[in-house]
């Protein structure tokens, strides 16, 4: 399988992902992506912005056991992550999870497979500012049961 | 053996990282009770009312796991990102 995975302060084009990913996964017949951006809005208050930071090392093999999982569960042919930290604002990007399968199935669902593992496994943290000061956001409960949800391929 | 902190437990702790050199600890959960937040408190005590995950070498692990001398070991709150 072909893959990528990038953490990295600057922005980055879903586009030129896609694309790439196309270049390298020729036997594909499907393909599915999730693009994730600041809210605006959390909880009620309006977010000014958010400040990303992660755990180095640790959260590129993070990336990777949950693409190993999804590569063997999907037979996927590819997929990229790309997620950015450091310091964002509303509307900005903050992640892409792209894959490319034999068909839209598997894409589908592998696609949603890896963001949820990602939610909860995926050594990465945010803090938001809002008009109200500064928090560090609360993992959801509801991440904890979409990941559930999937059975127990995860490790 | 190296020990790390992430996001509001690195805040909270006051550092991002310590070396203990003494008193190798066998398991994490024995590590958690000679680390001490700036307020007095254990780690382990902390833990009893805070959501903490951990992580040795990099690979999440519960409290019984064993430690070596030259593990780098991470306590983090659970993850948010996406």
């Amino acid at each position: 399988m072909y893959r990528k995975i990038q953490i990295q302060l600057e922005d980055f084009g879903i586009d030129a992902v896609l694309e790439s990913l196309k270049s390298q996964t020729s036997a594909a017949g499907g393909f599915c992506f999730f693009a994730g951006v600041v809210r605006d809005l959390n909880d009620d208050d309006s977010i000014e912005s958010l400040y990303l930071e992660h755990y180095p090392g640790m959260t590129e093999k993070q990336l990777h056991r949950i693409l190993d999982q999804a590569e063997s569960r999907f037979g996927l042919l590819g997929a990229v992550v790309v997620h950015r930290i450091g310091s964002l604002l509303a509307g900005d990007n903050i992640v892409l999870v792209a894959v490319a399968a034999g068909h839209r199935g598997e894409a589908f669902s592998a696609c949603e497979m890896i963001m949820d593992y990602l939610k909860t496994q995926a050594t990465f943290w945010k803090k938001e500012s809002t008009s109200g000061g500064d928090r560090w956001v609360a993992a959801r409960g509801s991440d904890l049961s979409k990941e559930a949800a999937w059975g127990d391929a995860s490790d | 053996m190296k020990v790390l902190f992430f996001a509001s437990l690195r805040e909270t702790m006051g550092c991002s990282e310590m070396v203990l050199t003494s008193d190798q600890p066998e398991t994490v959960k024995a590590l958690m009770t000679q680390i001490f937040l700036p307020d007095g408190q254990s780690l382990a005590s902390y833990a009893e009312t805070e959501s903490l995950l951990l992580a040795v070498n990099q690979q999440m692990v519960d409290r019984d796991a064993p430690l070596n001398a030259n593990d780098e070991v991470a306590f983090f709150p659970p993850v948010t990102g996406g």
